[in-house]
């Protein structure tokens, strides 16, 4: 019994399901009507549905995120990638009033996302091939990727009233989920096969380990950061997308603001470390859907969105100590006589 | 053989220099009105803030760290004064001085999560660029503008030069600063042991430095200059908001490699930063110039000088780790021949 026990609190989803437990409960106590779930017009309607529809383009930067991270870097470029993706898939496909796309819509898309293929590639060539610490590489584009925005939509809001570019993250006429879930879904399966079928993700924890001895085993370290950097740029992307659908314009300067440090955030509540190594990109979805609805839970409460960022910072920070092995060591080092082991342990899972 | 290392060593802040005198001549080819000695003071006054940042940022990535918080730090700080002034009505220099103490205590927290946690600096100053973003925000989401007369007095105060040429109050403070910064890298224990530790952190802890005390000292300073920098931020735009400073990180870490310091620790010049900063200012005085560009294509250019340094960087420290693997080479094969 205590040994099943002990396999379930290792397991490394455990601690984050337990807080998402812990925020589903805080929710149903505090908000009305958290669980109601209704049907309107065919699709699904209820706070729920509208935390894991709002998490979608989190999740999908967290999971390029989450492998950028095990290879030991990170990537603070996805919020400006985002901003670029949805900057040109609006105008693109401009705003008539009437609705009427200037180019077809999955021209749109397919320019948005290789852009943003091009955008990951860019960091990938400086993080991979030149060896240029991964925070400044991708500074270059987190301030920089913003001006282009703003080029691509010539400092203005474009507003698109064609229809089908509301479906990314709306509803799809007949499918009663939101569309933004099932690109998630889509996205998602792929990568853990890819993961699952092939040495891929070995590679990428290897490298996140030690960069040098993996090239000593014949790994291509520069393929691998190039690889990673390349599709965190190409799902920032898609989360560009939805986050222009949601809104049904390109906002240069707040779409996907901040959601390099919400991506962080739910990478870093997933349990994955800052160091690299070890991942686990469902422990970052479910840190996805903790931050979101940590987000939802704070606007309920009524605090500002501006005022977000402090807590989140506090959230990171928290979480980051628990995960340092000196801070453990300091804090845990008091119960070391009783049983320190064990709280050794549960923290190691952390 | 050492004249060429040293050489190699001095390339990017010889190229910074020649670009900035470069770029000073093609605004004055291209604009009349531009080569006059007013506004090359210009552009200490509007850049001050911008040096006192690239020096604090210098010290830091001389260790071999990095602080993304200073833009923020900044807001919070101008921010935080022109509430304090304005709404609160506490005296100016005790704001100022109190700005400094929050400025510290900010790096200090910093720096000792750092050092003494061994977490990523780039995590713990991701966080407190959010945390001061949070703040400014949380003390009031419009803007506050100064209408102190102290801070209006100092703001608008001439400091004579040659001439007519004159800068600014801020100017002045940006320039002691500089000093002092160059005085404290070059000339004192702490600088060098600051450079010992960019080197070659381990080696200089076997040497028996002050590794961490030094690092989270180092840290601390960044925060105050942060700090200063807002202090003369709020006296040259006079107000308070909290989209302040958004981006000027990036401009800070792109002074400091453009004046030649290597990301990598252990290599940097503080009056490199200066010129990285004032080649900043002299870009966005011809695309102010101009008139029909964009604003927003500043952030883009310093990028992408940002990048083409760090190219150049990677290039140069290539070729002498290629130098020193070939002596090391040569130095093996005389012993193999000796023996």
């Amino acid at each position: 019994m205590q040994n099943r026990l002990k396999n379930i609190t290792k397991s490394r989803l455990f601690w984050p399901l337990m807080a998402l437990a812990l925020m589903i409960v805080f929710n149903i106590i505090f908000v009305d009507d958290f669980l109601k779930i209704e049907i309107k017009d065919g699709n699904l309607f209820g706070r729920i549905i509208d935390i894991i529809n709002r998490a979608a383009p989190l999740m999908l930067m967290a999971i390029g995120m989450t492998l950028v991270i095990a290879t030991g870097g990170t990537d603070l470029s996805v919020g400006s990638v985002a901003a670029i993706s949805g900057a040109l898939v609006c105008s693109l496909i401009g705003g008539d009033f009437k609705g009427v796309a200037q180019h077809p819509f999955a021209v749109a898309i397919l320019a948005a996302l290789a852009v943003s293929l091009l955008a990951g590639a860019w960091n990938g060539f400086l993080v991979g091939k030149l060896g240029i610490q991964p925070v400044v590489a991708t500074l270059i584009l987190f301030v920089a990727g913003r001006g282009i925005a703003q080029l691509i939509t010539e400092g203005q809001i474009i507003t698109v009233y064609y229809k089908p570019f509301a479906f990314l993250g709306g509803f799809a006429p007949g499918i009663p989920i939101p569309f933004s879930i099932i690109i998630v879904a889509i996205v998602l399966t792929i990568v853990l096969l890819v993961l699952k079928k092939t040495a891929l993700g070995l590679f990428i924890e290897s490298v996140g380990v030690n960069a040098t001895s993996s090239r000593f085993t014949g790994i291509s370290v520069t393929k691998i950061k190039f690889l990673v950097y390349t599709f965190s740029g190409l799902c920032a992307g898609i989360a560009g997308l939805i986050i222009s659908s949601m809104i049904r314009a390109a906002d240069a300067n707040n779409a996907g603001l901040m959601s390099e440090m919400d991506a962080i955030l739910a990478v870093a509540i997933g349990g994955t470390s800052m160091a690299g190594g070890r991942f686990s990109i469902g422990a970052s979805m479910i840190g996805a859907l903790i931050v979101q609805s940590i987000t939802t839970t704070l606007y309920a409460v009524g605090v500002s969105a501006q005022v977000l960022p402090l807590i989140k910072a506090i959230v990171v920070i928290a979480i980051c100590l628990v995960q340092a092995e000196e801070f453990r060591r300091k804090a845990f080092g008091i119960f070391a006589k009783k049983g320190g082991v064990q709280n050794e342990k549960a923290a190691a899972k952390l | 053989m050492k004249k060429l290392q040293l050489n190699s060593k001095f390339v990017p802040l010889i190229i910074t220099i020649l670009l900035f005198v470069g770029l000073f001549a093609v605004g004055s080819i291209k604009y009349p009105s531009f080569f006059s000695l007013q506004v090359f003071f210009n552009l200490f006054i509007d850049n001050a803030y911008l040096i006192i940042l690239a020096v604090g940022m210098t010290f830091v990535l001389v260790i071999g760290g990095i602080d993304l918080s200073v833009g923020s730090v900044l807001c919070l700080v101008a921010m935080a004064s022109a509430d304090l002034v304005e709404n609160r009505g506490v005296n100016p220099y005790v704001v100022m001085l109190l700005m400094i103490v929050i400025g510290a205590v900010y790096g200090l927290v910093q720096g000792t999560l750092i050092q003494s946690f061994k977490m990523q600096p780039f995590i713990v100053t991701l966080a407190g660029l959010f945390f001061g973003k949070g703040a400014a925000a949380w003390i009031s989401i419009e803007t506050i503008n100064i209408t102190n007369k102290t801070y209006n007095d100092i703001a608008h105060y001439r400091v004579k030069l040659i001439g007519d040429g004159f800068i600014s109050i801020g100017a002045v403070i940006a320039l002691v600063t500089l000093v002092i910064a160059i005085y404290i890298a070059h000339y004192t224990k702490f600088g060098r042991t600051a450079y010992a530790i960019g080197g070659n952190e381990q080696s200089a802890l076997l040497m028996g430095l002050p590794v961490a005390r030094t690092k989270i000292l180092i840290y601390t300073l960044n925060g105050i200059c942060s700090a200063l920098a807002g202090i003369v931020f709020s006296f040259y735009m006079l107000s308070g908001y909290s989209l302040h400073g958004q981006g000027m990180e990036l401009d800070a870490i792109a002074s400091a490699v453009i004046g030649g310091t290597l990301l990598t620790g252990g290599v940097g010049y503080v009056v490199g930063s200066l010129f990285g900063a004032l080649t900043q200012g002299i870009i966005q005085n011809i695309i102010m110039f101009d008139g029909s560009l964009n604003s927003w294509w500043t952030k883009i250019a310093i990028a992408a000088l940002l990048c083409m340094f760090i190219i150049i960087q990677r290039l140069l420290v290539a070729r002498r780790d290629a130098q020193k693997a070939r002596s090391r080479g040569n130095l093996a094969k005389n012993q193999a021949v000796a023996k």
